[in-house]
């Protein structure tokens, strides 16, 4: 474990940082009725793997939090105080998660976390937030079937992503035929139970799908390419839908490219591969290959937004070459919420921004605006990016608005009467039909 | 009133001259479909192939194979295509006229999955009587895969006048592909086609024939009789590509337990930082690729056979400084040695973590480890045939050493009879650090090999570690050929499993079938027999 004080406050502060700062920490005070004395500065705890399996995805979330931080305390920080970033390392060890967070919030006593990558380690955090009521900001796309108080998920949920892909799919590449592939846990199988049902609700025969499970960190992908090979030679035009998670990506990549299988013969889309998984491949084999995001960082924008934060973000790592992926777009957003609810109640109370972010509104890097719903997800544009030969996306397709993402999704028979709601009903799992809240114990 | 008159006929002849001036240059179909490329919507991209590819015009050819490698650049402005030649010279794609620069705001014209199927069908129809045999064979090929019906005119031309024998299959195969789905061919010319698509029997003829849809009884008859037919082929070929795939995954085993073969079923030290090991290899491939695609570039095809020796000395020397400062100390107490080397390839792990971060690092496959070949039925692939060629020169030189050089008589004399050894006059803890060395240094090698197929990240030696230690028990610690037999087992029976239980649940039950053969032979396939068991 280590901490990082991300700013020497007194050396930093400008002149206008010391007006606005004294203005925010009067309104700040002001707001702290029989409060105990405000701290000089805001603490803000980033909760990622910094060593273990995980590293390879969550260090940059680390950085981007660091990178965040860094430019609102530019700005004069938030409420006339400085933020300070409280990093741990959980060392992509589940209950490590549990414990650090607990570390976070009642040691440091932190304000807002930013942190959990895997559903397994978000799962593993979850009671602790309850109990300790503080917030964790989620930034990564995962199965739904959950809306908790403590928790917003700024990442996105199945139809934000693999339905929109799978529209395209059906609509674009006229495919009849369907491989869903994916790594043993958690959000690979609900997912694919969910697109099972959905692409069933469409028409498509049990025997036009094909469902796949490899063990995490697979490496000898053989056997299965052949199998996709075989499977697409039944005369219908097959694709892969791909929730393969981390390193198993690269030598299925690699034997996909090696085997001969072309993207315009049997496209794969894939929901977790982005420019930083791609960094280590040599991509022209895979060119056409498509991943359905809601960012990709070869989008341009009118304002010149994402320009700008590559920009930025490339500087402040002093590495040119240094890629920008969704996840850390969803810390962006989330990010940003949290400082508009935070000025909105003037306050750092845990109770007081989790009942303020619901409706407040944050650019997203893409040029729209995503909104934070009562159910704690966000909206979001979906992308469909083909792979290019230097690594990067070229966006052939979009969803013609933003979508709102469901915390229950409305393919499943367990969860499509539920709702979450915690502006109206304060429940995270309301059912519509019953017009009950199922409460935590379900 | 002449003077009006003739003014009138004048301006008539006039426009009537312009517009037959300018009718080739700006308002032909050709040129209207041209202009639709600057017009970035897929849709319109996909119609000006069509019209581009059925024009006849000298320019469709140039135009739509710049259009498949990125070289059809368009100005979305002023309408303008242009064709940028791999010599950098350029032409207007509406007139052939060369121009002396693209400008600026031109860029390429995208494309997405469906429209390169349609390039590749419009660059088949316009390629089927190229003067290459290659180009014309390739051209066959992709007529077959989109069976356009528009294409079998330029089949039936190419094939009144091919002379090569394979091209000529290759274009009766096209032929028959189309004429299966064209709705007005004859009942004959179907059933030809079937026979056709029999003969040649592969998983193409097999989609084509499967899904050809309504067809008369007879068509439908001998469709399905030649499905069986292929079908029977093919389910035989697939047990000799399960045999194959078996083969490469036993080769990659062996590979990664080769080196553990000898630092712990030699030596007898329970080595959980023998992935490391494998990891340091693959990170030098990384170095020295590094170096000779900032340095050397042409030396990019050799980058492999460099980086074998040096992963060798590199992994080699950190094994002995290993066995030097730790190991040594700890001979004979296997607990403390296996908690001392796991707390060391953590070590290791954040160590390389720390000096090249934690992201997967690109180890590019040098051109002859690419690809593949078809046999048959099945697909080789050249980077697993080499690396299984490479185990295998590994093992037979490593044996030989063993057995021929002085270091390795006097290995096998340290590990047999440590004290007898001694007595002899060898020195054995310089033994004991050489062959910690050799087995280290192999497992770099491994893992030279291993960064072809796999990440290249701090983790890489994790996932082989368990397999490597599954491989050299089942196989009989302290007998090489036990690993060999042991990993070629594994990996067969792996292959064999997966098709029929899954990856996951074939993964677990190749695990149980070890436990339950460990019971019954606890000293796994070749136990060493006599003193050397006892020591």
């Amino acid at each position: 474990m280590f901490r990082k004080s991300t700013h020497d406050i007194a050396a930093s502060l400008s002149r206008r940082g010391v007006l606005a700062a004294t203005a925010g920490l009067v309104l700040g005070l002001a707001s702290l009725t029989g409060a105990k004395a405000a701290d000089d500065t805001i603490k803000v705890g980033v909760l990622h793997s910094l060593s273990g399996t995980m590293a390879i995805s969550e260090t940059t979330l680390k950085d981007t939090i660091l990178f965040l931080i860094d430019e609102q305390n530019k700005k004069g920080g938030v409420l006339g105080k400085k933020l300070e970033a409280v990093v741990v390392d959980p060392a992509s060890n589940w209950p490590l998660f549990a414990e650090k967070a607990r570390e976070l919030i009642t040691k440091d006593k932190v304000s807002v976390v930013f942190g959990c990558w895997t559903s397994v380690s978000r799962k593993s955090v979850l009671p602790v937030f309850k109990e300790l009521n503080n917030i964790l900001f989620y930034p990564v796309q995962y199965e739904g079937e959950e809306s908790e108080r403590n928790v917003f998920y700024t990442g996105a949920a199945p139809n934000q992503q693999a339905i929109p892909a799978v529209d395209y799919l059906m609509k674009e590449e006229k495919v009849k035929r369907w491989v869903l592939a994916g790594t043993d846990y958690v959000y690979p199988r609900t997912t694919n139970k969910i697109l099972e049902a959905y692409l069933k609700s469409k028409g498509v025969a049990q025997e036009d799908i094909m469902i796949n499970y490899t063990p995490f960190g697979h490496s000898d992908w053989q056997t299965i390419v052949a199998d996709i090979k075989k499977f697409g030679s039944a005369g219908k035009k097959t694709a892969v839908v791909s929730t393969i998670n981390g390193d198993a990506n690269v030598p299925f990549y690699k034997e996909l490219g090696n085997q001969g299988i072309k993207a315009k013969d049997i496209p794969v889309v894939a929901f977790s591969v982005g420019e930083e998984e791609l960094a280590g491949i040599d991509t022209k084999p895979l060119v056409g290959h498509l991943a359905a995001w809601n960012y990709f960082e070869s989008i341009k924008t009118k304002d010149g937004s994402n320009e700008k934060f590559i920009k930025d973000w490339q500087a402040y790592t002093k590495n040119p070459k240094r890629v920008t992926n969704d996840p850390m777009e969803a810390h962006v957003i989330g990010f940003n919420m949290w400082v508009k609810a935070v000025e909105k109640v003037k306050s750092t109370d845990p109770d007081k921004v989790i009942d303020a972010l619901p409706g407040i509104e944050a650019p997203n890097l893409t040029g729209g605006v995503s909104k934070m719903l009562p159910n704690h997800h966000i909206t979001k544009p979906v992308f469909i990016g083909e792979i290019k030969a230097n690594g990067q996306f070229d966006v052939v397709w979009k969803t013609p608005g933003l979508v709102a993402g469901d915390a229950w999704s409305k393919e499943l028979e367990g969860s499509k009467d539920l709702i979450g709601d915690w502006v109206g009903k304060k429940c995270g799992n309301f059912n519509t039909k019953t017009n009950k809240c199922l409460g935590s114990g379900s | 009133m002449p003077a009006h008159l003739s003014a009138r006929l004048c301006t008539l002849a006039l426009s009537l001259f312009l517009i037959a001036f300018a009718l080739p240059a700006f308002a032909g179909p050709f040129e209207d479909a041209v202009a639709k490329f600057a017009n970035d919507d897929f849709s319109d991209t996909e119609e000006a192939i069509g019209v581009v590819a059925s024009s006849g015009n000298k320019l469709a050819f140039p135009i739509i194979s710049a259009l498949q490698d990125g070289r059809l650049m368009a100005d979305s402005d002023s309408k303008k295509v242009y064709v940028t030649g791999a010599d950098g010279k350029s032409i207007d794609a509406a007139t052939g006229e060369a121009v002396a620069a693209v400008p600026d705001s031109a860029s390429a014209v995208r494309l997405n999955n469906r429209l390169r199927r349609s390039v590749d069908a419009a660059i088949g129809s316009l390629t089927l009587q190229s003067p290459d045999v290659g180009t014309r064979l390739q051209a066959a090929q992709s007529v077959f895969k989109s069976h356009e019906e528009t294409a079998l005119e330029a089949v039936d031309a190419a094939l009144a006048k091919e002379t090569n024998r394979s091209v000529k299959t290759a274009l009766g195969e096209a032929r028959a592909a189309i004429l299966l789905f064209k709705s007005d061919a004859s009942e004959v010319e179907k059933l030809e086609a079937v026979a056709t698509l029999k003969a040649r029997g592969d998983q193409d003829a097999l989609a084509l024939l499967t899904g050809m849809g309504d067809q008369p009884a007879s068509v439908t008859k001998a469709a399905a009789s030649a499905i069986g037919s292929i079908q029977s082929s093919l389910a035989v070929w697939s047990m000799v590509q399960n045999a194959w795939y078996g083969l490469s995954l036993g080769s990659v085993l062996l590979l990664a337990a080769i080196g553990l073969a000898i630092t712990f079923g030699v030596m007898g030290v329970i080595n959980m930082a023998h992935g490391e090991m494998v990891m340091i290899g693959a990170y030098t491939t990384f170095v020295v690729q590094e170096v000779i695609r900032t340095r050397y570039p042409g030396l990019f095809d050799y980058s492999l056979l460099i980086a074998v020796p040096l992963a060798f000395l590199v992994a080699g020397a950190i094994g002995v400084l290993i066995e030097r400062s730790i190991i040594r100390f700890l001979y004979g107490r296997p607990l403390e040695t296996l908690l001392a080397t796991w707390g060391l390839s953590l070590v290791l792990q954040q160590a390389v973590r720390t000096m090249f971060g934690p992201t997967n690092r690109e180890v590019g496959n040098p051109s002859w480890m690419s690809g593949a070949f078809e046999l048959g039925q099945i697909t080789i692939t050249y980077n697993r045939l080499w690396i299984l060629c490479f185990t295998l020169a590994v093992f037979a030189i490593l044996l030989a050493m063993l057995r021929y050089t002085a270091l390795g008589l006097e290995m096998r004399a340290v590990t047999q009879n440590r004290r007898m050894a001694a007595s002899m006059g060898i020195a054995t803890s310089r033994v004991d650090a050489l062959t910690f060395g050799l087995g280290s240094g192999i497992a770099g090698i491994a893992g030279v090999a291993l960064s072809q197929i796999d990440n290249v990240s701090p983790n890489l030696g994790q996932s082989y570690i368990i397999d490597s230690f599954m491989v050299v028990v089942f196989g009989g610690v302290g007998n090489l050929w036990g690993t060999l037999v042991g990993a070629f087992t594994l990996g067969i029976a792996n292959k064999f499993l997966e098709p029929v239980a899954g990856a996951v649940l074939g993964k677990i039950a190749i695990l149980v079938l070890i436990i339950l053969f460990i019971q019954k032979r606890p000293r796994g396939l070749f136990a060493l027999k006599g003193r050397a068991v006892e020591a």
